[in-house]
């Protein structure tokens, strides 16, 4: 199917919210739009943020998923005790894909499980003496912890557990910090205020605690990667254009990080943002009590790395603009022959993102290096300011849709056709079912990275692989094909 | 009466961002704006209005104030 009109746009979403009840239509209404590059507040067009409609299948995490699965959880030296019953921390567990250099289990814990395992009686009776018998335990076990947090599950919120006295009683007998996040999940609409919170609690308990230390030697030069979970490499395929660029990266918060350089991020001169959704928070903070600007970048394919390099570099001086130069010099006959192999290949397919909280309106770029379309984009989690960005970098008359319901994706998709879909694992099955090639956009599929020159390589060979793979002809079964078209298109069935 | 964060952006102009709300908006006009003092009533670019007690000496940007809808 060609390009929809607005109008068409339109009557599609019309159509699709056709079978809700009518209180349920006002409300998903307003989450669904037709992009309009002329609006310039996303106020106007969408709603988000909103709680979920019950009875609709949404695919929203919850807050401590925002806290412990996003930000704290890739700190790789501190402990994150899933404070609650079992199945949060282990369903949850190593399934990010945060990759981190050390010795799980001796000096670095990042893909393992520390519980407090709730029973009944923990319910009952409280599990603050639990708690505090763990931690003792945990420095016995692992003495090269640099420290810990206490990630709340739904319980202790429930039955009023004070986590605070207890982390402030173990931080004085283990003397490292112990941070207590209130994170339980029912709080808030999504995972995303589960980042808010994991932010406040790093700027209560972490950020000013080398406040007075002068030992670390900071140069004009130190930026820190904000909002990088180095899922699959990513944080360290970005690292290594900054630092080509004579730039020293003295943080990664939190993929790859450590409790030492989130301590020392505010001696940073910049701080780079690359998902503004989870870690805004923070970096508005640092700007306000440290004075430590920044700014949000994109690392997704040559074109977006080009403009951030730049923009990055005006904040230093000429050495440093003209390494960003020499830095895209350097990759520009990598990516162009990247580009030349796989455009031909993918030149004029139509994608559909559906993504967490940065990506959907970052990695338009990447696909339209390639000569693809994007033509349905949200977020699960995202609020105003984000569509606010993402207005601009979509076509018009383009889908936009938040927190969409399982129903609303599988209806826009049977409409729109796209050759592409890209979302997260609950949706995988049921799209590949329906012979639509599909790639994972949170976890890049088990593979990755795509941030930077060489992730953008990795990239364009995963959707040349998935989308000109020939099991996607061979989805229906021979007898049930039509005698006419034998090789007709089974997406829409 | 929101907890306003006020920032300079890149082009100079000063933006005015309500947490609560995720509501980024450039600051158009300031009823005082001088060397020794800032506040009044602003007037966003979306033409919503906002008033804070003028504060001495001008505050340095970022800065977080309470500001009264008007």
């Amino acid at each position: 199917m060609s390009t929809m009109t607005r109008e068409e746009t339109a009557a599609l979403i019309q159509e699709v919210l056709e079978v809700y009840p009518e209180s349920a239509r006002e409300e998903r209404a307003k989450h669904l739009t037709v992009n309009d590059q002329e609006v310039e507040q996303s106020k106007k067009c969408i709603t988000s943020n909103r709680k979920s409609l019950p009875g609709v299948m949404t695919i929203r995490g919850c807050a401590y998923a925002g806290s412990k699965g996003v930000v704290w959880g890739p700190i790789k030296d501190m402990i994150h005790i899933s404070h609650g019953p079992v199945g949060c921390g282990q369903y949850s567990r190593a399934g990010r894909r945060n990759y981190y250099v050390g010795t799980t289990g001796i000096n670095t814990f990042g893909t393992m499980n520390f519980t407090s395992d709730f029973q009944e009686k923990d319910i009952v009776f409280g599990g603050d003496k639990k708690l505090s018998k763990i931690m003792t335990e945990i420095e016995q076990l692992f003495p090269l912890n640099k420290g810990i947090t206490i990630q709340s599950e739904c319980p202790i919120g429930l039955i009023g557990d004070d986590i605070e006295a207890v982390a402030k009683q173990a931080a004085k007998t283990l003397e490292k910090p112990v941070v207590p996040v209130r994170c339980e999940g029912f709080r808030g609409v999504s995972q995303s205020l589960g980042h808010h919170i994991a932010n406040d609690a790093v700027r209560d308990w972490v950020l000013g605690n080398r406040d007075e230390d002068t030992s670390f030697v900071s140069t004009p030069y130190d930026v820190t990667i904000l909002g990088d979970y180095n899922i699959g490499g990513d944080a360290w395929a970005s690292r290594t254009l900054l630092e080509d660029m004579g730039l020293r990266v003295i943080a990664q918060w939190s993929g790859d990080g450590t409790l030492a350089e989130m301590e020392n991020t505010p001696k940073a001169k910049l701080n780079l943002l690359h998902c503004y959704r989870s870690m805004n928070y923070i970096s508005r903070h640092m700007e306000e009590k440290y004075g430590v600007p920044w700014m949000e970048y994109n690392f997704f394919g040559p074109t977006k790395i080009a403009e951030s390099l730049r923009q990055i570099a005006a904040f230093f001086d000429e050495t440093i603009q003209a390494n960003a130069e020499k830095v895209i010099e350097k990759y520009q006959a990598e990516y162009q022959a990247v580009i030349n192999k796989y455009r031909p290949r993918l030149e004029g397919k139509r994608v559909m993102l559906y993504v967490g909280g940065l990506r959907p309106r970052h990695i338009i770029g990447a696909y339209e290096d390639l000569g693809m379309e994007v033509v349905g984009t949200g977020y699960e989690f995202g609020h105003n300011d984000d569509y606010d960005r993402t207005i601009k970098e979509m076509g018009n008359a383009t889908l936009i849709y938040d927190d969409v319901t399982g129903y609303e994706f599988e209806e826009f998709v049977k409409r729109v056709k796209p050759d592409l879909i890209g979302s997260g694992i609950k949706e995988k099955y049921i799209f590949q079912k329906m012979g639509i090639p599909f790639r994972q956009m949170h976890s890049w599929d088990y593979s990755g990275p795509y941030h930077g020159y060489d992730g953008f390589a990795i990239f364009a060979r995963d959707m040349d692989m998935t989308l000109n793979n020939p099991c996607w002809s061979k989805v229906q079964a021979p007898w049930l094909k039509s005698e006419e078209a034998p090789e007709a298109a089974v997406a829409g069935a | 009466m929101p907890s306003v964060m006020i920032r300079v952006k890149e082009n100079g102009a000063l933006l005015f961002y309500i947490a609560k709300k995720d509501q980024e908006d450039e600051i158009a006009e300031v009823e005082t704006d001088t060397e020794e003092s800032w506040g009044g009533e602003v007037l966003l670019t979306d033409g919503s209005r906002y008033y804070v007690d003028p504060i001495t000496p001008r505050p340095s940007f970022p800065t977080t104030l309470r500001f009264k809808r008007v």
